[in-house]
C-alpha cells in the first residue's frame, strides 16, 4: 500500500521539521512581509487584500473538492456565516467596550464556520457525488433566501456594517489604514494556510484522498467513508469562516451578496482554474483570478465571458487547472531537458496570444457595435482610441486572430514533437 | 373560491412550464448519468431565439424554428464538449454543465445586453378566454397549458409505443447490447440531448413572453429544476411530472396565501413582544407564508434527499 508508506513519511516529517520543509514557507512569509514595500499604493494593496482572503477560501474549497471529492455549490455560505458573524462581535465591542484585540476575530468566524458545517454536515456528507452537490445547492440557496428574511442577524438587503478600530490596540495599532490590515491578513492566511496543509497530511487528510478515489475499498480497510468526510467538511467550514472574518475586517460590510450562490460558483470557478490537483492549485487560482478581476474589469465590459470562456476551455482541455499546466513540466525537468522546450513554446505560444487577443479585439467591435449608444463611435482598445466603424480596426483584428491561429496551428506539430522528445529519457548517448 | 380557481390555474401553468424542462433534464440524466446544469440556459436560448425570429417573421415560426436552433446547439454541444469531457468522470461533467451556464449567460448579455426584451405573445393570443370573479385568465396562458401537455403524451407515445422509442430505452438500460445489436448509440444519446434541449427551447419560447426574457431567466429558474427532477426521482418521466405539478401549486398557492406566522406563534401561547426591535425573535413575528415560498421547494427537496434518496418515484439512486 503506497498509502501506508506515505503514511509513516508524513509522520516521520512531522516529528523533525527540517530546513527543506520549512523553507518555502519562510520564503514566502517574507515576501509577503515586503510587499507592501513593492507595492504601495492603496489600490494595489486592496487588490492583495482581497487575493489573500480569496486564497484561504479557496484553498478551504478545495479541501472538499480537490481533497475530498466533494463537490459544493454552497461553500459561500460558510465564510458568509463567519463574516457575519465576526462582525456582529465587532459591534459587540463597539458597544460594550470588551477588551477583545481585532486581529482575533477571524477565529470566531471559523468557530461559526464549523458550528454550521457540524450541523450540515451530519446529514449531506453521508454520500458524495450528486447527492453531495444537491444538498449544498439547497442549502445554499436556503440560508441566501434567509438572509433576506432574518433581519436580526443578516441585516437584510443592506446587510450590516461595523467598525475595526474599537478592538484592543495591538502594540498602539489600531487598524486606521489599510496597510494595518493588510499584515493582520497575510499573518492569516500564512497561519491558515500551514494548517491546511498539515490537516492534508494528517492521516484524516490522506483518508480523504482515499474516500475520495475509492470509498468502498477505504470502507473494506475499516474507515468510515462518511466520518472521514464528515471531517473534511468541519474543517472546510472552519477556514471558510476564517476568511469571512478576514473579509470582515477587511471590508467593515457584510451583505446578502457574500453567500448567495453566485459567489458558490465564483469560489468553484477560481479553484478549477488554479487547478484541485494539487494543494497550491487555488492559491494560483485566487491570485490569478483576482487579477483578471481588478485588471481586466477595467479594461473591458464583457470580461465575465473571457472568464467564462476560460473556465469552459479549462474543463475541456486542461482539467488539472494551472497548476496541472505547471505540473506537467517536472518530468521535463527532471530529464534536464526543459531548455529544448522554450523555443517551440515561443513558436507555438506567441503566435496563439496574438490570435485569440485578436478574437477578443473583434469581439470588442462587436459588443461597441451593438450596444454603443448612438453616436458614441469612439471606442478604446489596447490604450488607442479610434473610430470603432472604421474598416481598418475589424481587419486588422481579423487578420491578427485568423493569422495568429494559423500559425498556431502550423507550429503545434513542432511543439507536439519538442514535448514528445523532452519528456523521453535518452536512452543511449546521441550518435 | 375564485382565488382557488385562479390559483389551480396558475400553478398548472408554472408547473407544466416546470415540467418541460424537468422532462428533458430528466430523459438527459437518465441517459449520461450527470445533472445538466445548463438545461435552464437552453431555456433561456430557446426564448432568446424566438425573440429574435419573432422581430423578423413573426412569432408561429420563432415557435417551430427556436427550439430546433436549440436542439441543434444542445446536440452540438454534447457532441464536441461533454463527450470528451465525459472521460474524466462525472465531477468534471457537472462542472463542465455549470460553467457551460456561466458562459451561455455572458453570450446572451454580449449579444442582447442586460435589458428586458420586448418579446410579446402573438397578436391573435391577446385576449381574455374567461374570467373567474374579478381575474382575469389571458388566453395566453391556456394555450401554453394545452401545447405543453400536447407535447407530454407526444413525448409518452414516442417512448413507449415507437421504435425509436424501443431503442432509447434499452439504450438507457443496456447500451452495449443495444450497441452489439448494431444501434449507433453514441447517435441515440446525441439525438436524446438534442431533443432534451429542445424541449427546453419550446418552454422558453413559451415562457418568455410571459416571465420575461432578460439574461437572468436561466438563473432564476434553474436550481428549481434541478429541485424538481431530485424530488420526483432521477431519471422518472411520470415522477418529473408529479414534481412539477406539485411544486407549481406549492410556490403558487404559498405565494398568494395570507398566512402570517405570528398567528401561529400566538396559537401555541406565545407573547407578542411589546418592543419589536429589540426582540431577536422579531423576524419570527413578521414573518409570512409568501415570504418563504420561494425557498419551501429547497427545503421539500433537503427532506427528500436526507430521507427518500430516490426521490418519490425513482427507481434507482441518486
Amino acid at each position: 500500500m503506497t498509502d501506508t508508506t506515505q503514511k509513516d513519511t508524513a509522520i516521520a516529517a512531522g516529528s523533525g521539521i527540517t530546513l527543506g520543509r520549512a523553507l518555502p514557507w519562510i520564503i514566502v512569509s517574507l515576501f509577503l512581509l515586503v510587499l507592501p514595500w513593492i507595492f504601495g499604493s492603496n489600490s494595489a494593496i486592496t487588490i492583495m487584500n482581497q487575493m489573500m482572503i480569496t486564497v484561504v477560501f479557496a484553498l478551504s474549497y478545495n479541501m472538499l473538492l480537490g481533497q475530498g471529492g466533494m463537490l459544493s455549490f454552497g461553500h459561500a455560505v460558510y465564510m458568509g456565516v463567519g463574516g457575519f458573524m465576526v462582525m456582529h462581535i465587532m459591534n459587540l465591542i463597539e458597544d460594550y467596550s470588551l477588551p477583545v484585540p481585532m486581529p482575533l476575530l477571524p477565529v470566531f468566524g471559523g468557530l461559526f464556520g464549523l458550528g454550521l458545517a457540524t450541523i450540515v454536515g451530519s446529514f449531506s456528507t453521508r454520500r458524495a457525488g450528486t447527492v453531495f452537490a444537491m444538498i449544498s445547492l439547497g442549502i445554499g440557496e436556503l440560508i441566501a433566501a434567509c438572509s433576506i428574511i432574518i433581519v436580526a442577524f443578516f441585516g437584510g438587503e443592506e446587510g450590516i456594517k461595523g467598525d475595526r478600530t474599537y478592538g484592543l490596540p495591538v502594540f498602539g495599532v489600531e487598524f486606521l489604514q489599510q496597510k494595518e490590515v493588510y499584515f493582520v491578513i497575510a499573518g492569516w492566511t500564512v497561519l491558515a494556510t500551514l494548517l491546511m496543509y498539515l490537516f492534508s497530511r494528517t492521516p484524516v487528510g490522506r483518508m480523504a484522498n482515499a474516500v475520495r478515489d475509492n470509498p468502498e475499498r477505504a470502507e473494506f480497510l475499516g474507515y468510515s467513508a462518511r466520518w472521514v468526510r464528515f471531517y473534511s467538511f468541519c474543517a472546510a467550514g472552519f477556514f471558510a469562516g476564517v476568511a469571512g472574518g478576514l473579509f470582515a475586517i477587511n471590508y467593515e460590510i457584510l451583505t446578502e451578496q457574500n453567500l448567495n450562490t453566485v459567489q458558490s460558483g465564483v469560489i468553484l470557478l477560481i479553484a478549477f482554474l488554479g487547478g484541485v490537483g494539487f494543494f497550491f492549485g487555488p492559491i494560483i487560482g485566487a491570485v490569478v483570478f483576482t487579477l483578471l478581476q481588478s485588471v481586466l474589469s477595467l479594461q473591458s465590459e464583457i470580461w465575465q465571458l473571457y472568464v467564462g470562456a476560460l473556465f469552459v476551455a479549462t474543463v475541456m482541455f486542461f482539467p488539472g487547472g494551472l497548476a496541472g499546466v505547471l505540473m506537467m513540466h517536472v518530468p521535463a525537468w527532471r530529464l534536464g531537458k526543459l531548455g529544448s522546450l522554450v523555443v517551440p513554446y515561443i513558436k507555438t505560444v506567441i503566435p496563439a496570444m496574438i490570435g485569440i487577443l485578436g478574437l477578443a479585439a473583434l469581439m470588442e467591435l462587436v459588443f461597441h457595435a451593438r450596444h454603443a449608444a448612438a453616436g458614441e463611435d469612439e471606442i478604446t482598445l489596447f490604450w488607442t482610441t479610434f473610430d470603432g466603424f472604421s474598416v481598418l480596426p475589424w481587419a486588422l483584428a481579423s487578420i491578427a486572430c485568423v493569422g495568429g491561429i494559423w500559425i498556431a496551428r502550423a507550429t503545434a506539430p513542432g511543439l507536439r514533437a519538442a514535448w514528445h522528445r523532452a519528456n523521453t529519457p535518452d536512452r543511449r548517448p546521441a550518435a | 373560491m375564485d382565488l382557488v380557481v385562479i390559483n389551480l390555474i396558475d400553478g398548472l401553468f408554472y408547473g407544466l412550464l416546470l415540467f418541460m424542462l424537468s422532462s428533458g433534464l430528466t430523459l438527459i440524466f437518465s441517459m449520461m448519468g450527470v445533472l445538466n446544469f445548463a438545461h435552464a440556459s437552453f431555456y433561456m436560448l430557446g426564448a432568446y431565439f424566438a425573440y429574435q425570429i419573432s422581430q423578423y417573421i413573426g412569432f408561429w415560426p420563432g415557435l417551430l424554428f427556436a427550439p430546433i436552433l436549440v436542439g441543434i446547439g444542445g446536440a452540438l454541444i454534447e457532441r464536441y464538449g461533454l463527450r470528451r469531457v465525459h472521460q474524466y468522470g462525472h465531477v468534471p461533467e457537472l462542472i463542465f454543465t455549470f460553467g457551460l451556464a456561466l458562459l451561455i449567460e455572458e453570450l446572451v448579455k454580449f449579444f442582447w445586453g442586460n435589458n428586458l426584451m420586448p418579446y410579446r405573445e402573438p397578436e391573435i393570443l391577446k385576449f381574455v378566454l374567461f374570467s373567474v370573479g374579478s381575474n382575469a385568465v389571458p388566453a395566453y396562458k391556456i394555450f401554453m397549458i394545452f401545447t405543453s401537455m400536447a407535447i407530454f403524451l407526444a413525448l409518452l407515445y414516442v417512448l413507449t409505443r415507437t421504435r425509436i422509442g424501443m431503442i432509447i430505452q434499452a439504450a438507457l438500460s443496456f447500451p452495449r447490447t443495444v450497441e452489439a445489436l448494431g444501434h449507433n448509440v453514441p447517435l441515440v444519446f446525441m439525438g436524446v440531448f438534442g431533443v432534451g434541449t429542445a424541449l427546453a427551447g419550446v418552454a422558453g419560447v413559451l415562457a418568455g413572453p410571459v416571465l420575461g426574457t432578460f439574461p437572468g431567466m436561466a438563473f432564476v429558474l434553474g436550481s428549481i429544476v434541478f429541485v424538481t427532477i431530485v424530488i420526483g426521482g432521477l431519471g422518472s418521466l411520470w415522477g418529473a411530472l408529479v414534481a412539477s405539478l406539485l411544486l407549481g401549486w406549492l410556490t403558487t398557492f404559498a405565494a398568494s396565501s395570507s398566512f402570517a406566522f405570528s398567528t401561529l406563534l400566538e396559537g401555541i401561547g406565545m407573547v407578542r413582544p411589546e418592543d419589536m426591535d429589540e426582540s431577536m425573535l422579531r423576524d419570527l413575528w413578521t414573518l409570512t407564508l409568501p415570504q418563504i415560498g420561494p425557498i419551501l421547494p429547497y427545503i421539500l427537496m433537503i427532506l427528500i434527499l436526507v430521507l427518500r434518496p430516490y426521490g418519490l418515484f425513482g427507481k434507482r439512486d441518486v
